[in-house]
């Protein structure tokens, strides 16, 4: 039977993964994320879990061993936040890109400089091409299951791919409330044991791991790479179904819609300032705006087609983004669905939009004004300048 | 749905309050979330925590801007803290002090109950130490009745053992309630 | 667009220390003049830089930033710097 707690979105991660029988773990300690390790160590202590915990001096090393780990036929799983996944850059790519099913929570933070602790997906989004499934997710029931979603998604033979939970650092990890854990025979009901195939280093079948490639090789595996991401895709809206009949729970797979079915403009978040859109949402339309509400979750493999779909035939859309792309004075989840609307959307009026930033908090407030902005391109029929909505609310 | 604010102090309790209240709410099938806010941890330093009550999902994440109750765990903090910001109107005030700490501050007039314990003696008394947060919920509880009263006592015995029963059951009992209505106190 | 700071990285020589560690204070050092040998171990120990040294290398507290941490009294080998509560600390 499923059990009601009271957890944090650390806590939760750490019940998550737990549940999900890892055999290795090796985590090093960072705010925001610190908690999920001593959770995890203590439910080791306590005999909860039978993971072998790896103490590490760093990032680089957490990544380094539960990369050999993998290698070796584990099933395994860490966690980190932005300088953290900074440090581990090096094998965080080398993970990806040897096709190993690690799952990562990453407690998103906001990358130095200025110095500063609070949360924000930069860190992740950063290196949303390193080759990892990255899914962001909303609140801490979310965050509990997208971790048991995440092995069976990773571990599937058609994709073997590692996968980035993603949640944000304080709003999420630091805040309690209710979670429905499931029980643990569920749980392996919907993830079996984990057997690999493509690699396994044994002594008795001894493998070389990756040589020196020429570059006709090297497409080759690139390729295969994104025939994985192009299996998750399809994969994580099946999943989904699949887990809601069997703990009554959706999150609707690659991306969410809300109220978006009769709309004539879109405002799209991602992560915990969702909620808090869901109700500007509702304010808006008691006061007659037809605004639809679009919760990005997976960011690889990007979900063009159902961006597109939420999208397409609508009058404008807007997308609130907790992080910049220095490069094009937007946010970063913009880019990609601008991208994504090109071809059936590329004449719908788009409202790049920025708030959030280093602990800022989103409001109702901005969300209003996000909806205002994206009204105003409505009227105008043009796209918009990038706005700042911290700095618009406090100029007014 | 109800949004509280709390005031402490590092160290006094009230991050776990918060959690308590949440703790309560859930216990009786309905739903809370309750965030802390803190700049750098430490004893010693503010401490806010944010937390929001209702019968269904909740789904903002964010700071609490316009409580409805505001409940301060030391009265220092009715001088360093912007504890009356953003109340709602007809809210209610909820604070460790003597009556001599109130008179000395303009009570905001957006508040239409004040409930007030020296709950930082009786923590010395019954705990001996400065932690006044079980007598506060207790006072809390009084004041508003937002929590099932039991339930909440249940949850405080079952995280903080058997002492801090009498603790939550003195601030229940000895809290003073007062309706403002024209004047103040 | 207004712009609220005059830097374009947090780097500049006043204006950053938006942090008042002043105000963190519920102890403050007395350091008893007769008693300091002019070591000037609490100035080295001191986190936020709040010893002060002098031209006739005496030192004194200078309390903008004192946090009132004790490291200063800790450290002193001859007893000279005592914590005493902050003035105007509530009766907590």
């Amino acid at each position: 039977m499923p059990e009601i707690k009271v957890q944090n979105g650390n806590m939760a991660a750490a019940t998550g993964a737990a549940l999900c029988r890892p055999d290795v773990i090796a985590a090093y300690p960072i705010t925001p994320q610190t908690p999920v390790v001593e959770y995890l160590t203590q439910f080791k202590a306590d005999g909860e879990i039978e993971s072998t915990m790896s103490e590490v001096e760093s990032e680089l090393s957490a990544m380094s061993v539960v990369t050999g780990a993998s290698l070796a036929g584990s099933r395994t799983f860490t966690a980190t936040a932005s300088q953290g996944l900074a440090l581990m850059y090096e094998p965080y790519f080398r993970a990806s890109t040897l096709r190993l099913p690690i799952v990562m929570a990453v407690v998103n933070r906001e990358m130095i400089s200025p110095q500063t602790l609070w949360g924000g997906p930069q860190d992740a989004l950063c290196v949303r091409d390193a080759g990892w499934i990255q899914i962001y997710v909303e609140d801490n029931q979310e965050i509990l299951d997208t971790i048991i979603l995440a092995f069976r998604l990773a571990e599937d033979k058609g994709v073997l791919l590692p996968v980035n939970v993603c949640y944000d650092g304080f709003y999420l990890s630091h805040m309690s409330e209710r979670v429905e854990v499931p029980d643990q025979a569920s749980v392996d009901a919907f993830l079996p044991h984990y057997v690999p195939e493509h690699i396994k280093l044994d002594p008795v079948r001894p493998m070389s791991v990756d040589p020196l490639t020429n570059g006709y090789l090297l497409t080759e595996y690139r390729l295969r790479h994104t025939q994985g991401h192009q299996r998750a895709l399809k994969l994580i809206d099946e999943l989904d179904a699949e887990f809601a009949n069997q703990f009554g729970r959706s999150y609707g797979g690659l991306v969410e819609e809300y109220c978006n079915t009769d709309s004539d403009a879109v405002l799209v978040t991602m992560g915990s300032m969702t909620g808090v859109a869901r109700e500007a949402v509702d304010l808006a339309r008691a006061r007659g705006r037809k605004i639809g509400l679009l919760k990005l979750r997976a960011v690889r493999p990007f979900p063009g087609a159902r961006v597109v779909k939420a999208i397409a035939g609508r009058k404008a859309f807007g997308v609130v983004d907790r992080s910049v792309s220095f490069g094009w004075g937007t946010g970063i989840t913009f880019r990609e669905i601008r991208s994504a609307m090109y071809g059936e959307g590329s004449n719908i009026p788009a409202v790049p939009m920025i708030g959030g930033l280093g602990g800022e908090d989103v409001t109702i407030e901005h969300m209003m004004l996000a909806i205002d902005c994206i009204y105003q391109a409505v009227e105008s029929g043009l796209s918009n300048e990038t706005v700042w909505l911290n700095k618009e609310i406090d100029i007014m | 749905m109800k949004e509280i604010r709390l005031h402490g102090i590092g160290g006094m309790g009230t991050v776990k309050a918060g959690e308590i209240l949440v703790h309560e709410t859930v216990k009786e099938g309905k739903y809370g979330n309750s965030m802390p806010f803190f700049g750098f941890e430490r004893q010693g330093a503010p401490v806010t925590s944010f937390v929001r009550l209702d019968d269904k999902p909740i789904r903002p994440k964010n700071k609490v801007y316009q409580p409805d109750c505001v409940i301060v765990l030391d009265p220092s903090l009715l001088v360093s803290a912007n504890v009356f910001e953003g109340l709602n109107d007809n809210s209610i005030f909820v604070v460790n002090s003597r009556i001599e700490n109130l008179e000395a501050i303009k009570i905001s007039d957006r508040v239409a109950r004040i409930a007030y314990v020296d709950a930082t003696d009786i923590a010395m008394e019954l705990l001996n130490r400065a932690i006044p947060n079980t007598i506060m919920l207790g006072a809390f509880a009084r004041a508003t009745g937002w929590a099932e009263r039991k339930s909440l006592e249940e949850v405080i015995v079952k995280f903080f053992g058997e002492k801090n029963r009498e603790a939550f059951r003195r601030g229940y009992d000895e809290v003073k309630v007062i309706e403002l209505g024209e004047g103040q106190l | 667009m207004k712009y609220i700071s005059d830097y374009i990285v947090p780097i500049g020589p006043e204006g950053l220390y938006i942090i008042d560690t002043g105000k963190w204070r519920t102890r403050r050092p007395e350091m008893d003049i007769m008693k300091c040998k002019k070591c000037g171990t609490c100035f080295l120990y001191c986190p936020v830089h709040a010893v002060k040294r002098h031209e006739d290398k005496s030192y004194t507290i200078d309390y903008t930033y004192c946090k009132g941490c004790g490291i200063c009294a800790n450290e002193c080998r001859f007893d000279s710097i005592e914590m005493i509560p902050e003035e105007g600390d509530s009766d907590a």
